[in-house]
């Protein structure tokens, strides 16, 4: 597909940015490839360069749990794909929404999630966040009124999953976008399992973006990893709702991060105040990893849709299921959703139910040869669970009902193998019912 | 909430920014600070260890160093000629200082008129243009030279440069 660029500078294409942003060869070698720099500092000129550096009065090194050369690479390159002004990166997408939402809320703040989020992030959101006086108020945002609903003078910011774990359910983000501008607080969506080439949230009005780059990102399972996306348009002085952002900072000799690094500040105060006193950096190996992996993300994804889309068919009309929960189904009640916002598809992870109930699930994920029994998703390799036996097992029924996660649910994550092989796998698995 | 929609964002092609910040090597800064936690004493620093010579102009501090550099009350005050001038100023304020840089423009050979990040004045921007300086908005010497010498993709920033070319060493 050709890139719009009938005027202003050439505009390049995503799959060129997944292979080339952030990344130069080196300039003292001309290595082509990101070196990892396995180094956990770096040496100052003298002592005024030092000065400057711990004052943030230059750019460079002095600390890798600050920055590192390598992460660096990544975090450019994630801005770059997300189209948004700055990055930093974190040991893993649940340090990335601490890092987040530490930058932007004060003990006593509240702020709007989507009931519809992974299960770790409901948990970090409602039980963890509380302890640090951060109060979520999920509310169901399949209609976006509700979140308008929930606004409150203490509403910081709103969060939400456009593509919602375990998949199935797409959000309208244009116009929970409005509601969130006419708040004037910050949206922010967890991207996770979208990704950057299926779904860019900041082009449609997000001012932060998360992600755990575990998942399709380093896209083959080897690599924990996180990512805070700053869109670098959203006014933090515009009101007072922001004294983080726009009061001299006494953790950071009273610097005031908006005014000094404008539209990338956000991500100057997460990784100069938050990476700095709480620690959760990226390792530079997860990162080149994670780098490799971004490289053939257009190419991967492509086809992870394209086998998720065969599954999803075969299993709806299988006889031994009884419903299939994947919004790039035309029965599903959020086709139209995403075909606005995912048109490339709707991502690789979705659930279907069993006719057998909670013995048929544990049947199935035993009775699969080629999908492994997990708990994780966007691998290589395609993924399979149940969640009522595993990850929400300590759950009582209602929660587990509300999680999308009751008796009869399996969990799909859909790989890269040839689409017929893994038809077959869960035909014969199926079987065995 | 603004309450008038904001003018369209302002595009400089990269090679002409580049262009500015190799060719220029003194520039007069309106509104430097003293104060060491002020922007406008950032951006100093950095400017000056890249090797720019850089003259503050403030009033306030006419007379005195900053950053081991003195300090002057107007742009005509400092001696010899200044290739760039950047405003540190408000950007209703800045259309002042522009005139003032018309009118000794050809005496002082000045050539560039620069307005920090978030400010903006298009009207003084086209007097400025219509004597021949080049005029450069919205934007911070400070972050351009970072963004387009690869210092700020350090600090994770999108610096929109895709190059199979060697990174210059800077």
């Amino acid at each position: 597909m050709m890139s719009d660029n009938s005027d202003g500078p050439w505009q390049y294409g995503p799959e060129t940015k997944a292979v080339h942003a952030g990344s130069q060869p080196d300039p003292v070698t001309g290595a082509r490839n990101t070196p990892i720099y396995q180094t956990t500092s770096y040496v100052f000129d003298d002592v005024d360069h030092a000065a400057d550096l711990f004052n943030l009065q230059t750019f460079g090194f002095i600390y890798s749990r600050l920055t590192n050369p390598t992460v660096s690479v990544l975090e450019e390159r994630l801005a770059s794909l997300e189209n948004g002004r700055a990055c930093v990166a974190a040991a893993s997408g649940h340090a990335a929404q601490f890092l987040t939402f530490f930058s932007l809320l004060e003990p006593g703040d509240e702020f709007i999630a989507s009931k519809n989020l992974y299960g770790g992030s409901i948990t970090q959101f409602g039980v963890s966040f509380k302890r640090l006086g951060w109060n979520c108020n999920f509310v169901d945002a399949t209609k976006p009124e509700n979140i308008r609903q929930a606004l409150t003078p203490k509403t910081k910011a709103i969060f939400i999953e456009v593509l919602a774990n375990p998949g199935g359910i797409v959000l309208d983000l244009e116009a929970i976008a409005e509601i969130a501008q006419d708040a004037h607080v910050p949206l922010i969506v967890d991207n996770t399992l979208a990704t950057p080439y299926l779904l860019r949230p900041i082009d449609w009005g997000a001012d932060i973006v998360v992600e755990s780059t575990t998942k399709f990102l380093s896209g083959h399972g080897t690599s924990l990893g996180g990512a805070v996306i700053e869109s670098g348009k959203f006014d933090w002085a515009a009101d007072d709702k922001f004294p983080t952002m726009t009061q001299p900072d006494p953790a950071y000799h009273g610097l005031t991060f908006y005014e000094t690094f404008g539209d990338f500040g956000f991500t100057m105060k997460t990784r100069a105040v938050g990476l700095r006193d709480f620690g959760p950096c990226l390792s530079p190996a997860n990162a080149f990893y994670t780098i490799t992996g971004i490289e053939s993300l257009p190419a991967r994804m492509d086809r992870h849709v394209a086998n998720a889309i065969k599954v999803a068919e075969f299993l709806q009309i299988h006889p031994k299921v009884s419903w299939v929960s994947y919004a790039g189904l035309s029965s599903s009640p959020y086709h139209d959703l995403a075909k606005k916002y995912l048109p490339k598809g709707a991502g690789a992870v979705f659930t279907f139910g069993l006719n057998g109930g909670y013995e048929a699930g544990i049947k199935m994920v035993e009775g699969v040869n080629l999908f492994s029994h997990l708990a994780n998703i966007g691998d290589s390799r395609s993924l399979i669970l149940h969640p009522a036996s595993t990850t929400h097992r300590q759950l009582n029924d209602e929660q587990r009902q509300a999680a999308g996660a009751g008796e009869d649910v399996i969990r799909l994550s859909i790989g890269l193998e040839t689409p017929d092989d893994l038809i077959h796998d869960l035909d014969l698995a199926l079987s065995t019912l | 909430m603004s309450i008038s929609s904001p003018p369209a964002p302002l595009h400089y092609e990269d090679r002409d920014i580049t262009g500015i910040l190799r060719g220029v090597k003194s520039i007069a800064m309106v509104g430097a600070s003293a104060n060491w936690v002020r922007p406008s004493n950032f951006a100093m620093k950095y400017l000056l260890g890249k090797g720019y010579k850089v003259i503050p102009v403030n009033p306030g501090h006419a007379g005195n160093e900053i950053l081991g550099q003195m300090t002057y009350r107007t742009i005509a005050d400092i001696p010899g000629t200044i290739d760039m001038v950047d405003i540190f100023r408000a950007s209703e304020a800045a259309g002042q200082t522009v005139d003032e840089v018309i009118e000794i423009a050809a005496d002082k050979q000045i050539k560039i008129i620069w307005m920090q990040l978030g400010v903006r004045n298009d009207d003084a921007a086209r007097r400025a243009e219509a004597t021949g300086m080049t005029v450069i908005m919205d934007r911070c010497p400070k972050i351009e030279y970072g963004r387009l010498f690869g210092e700020l993709g350090w600090s994770g920033v999108n610096s929109g440069i895709i190059t199979a070319k060697r990174r210059r060493m800077v």
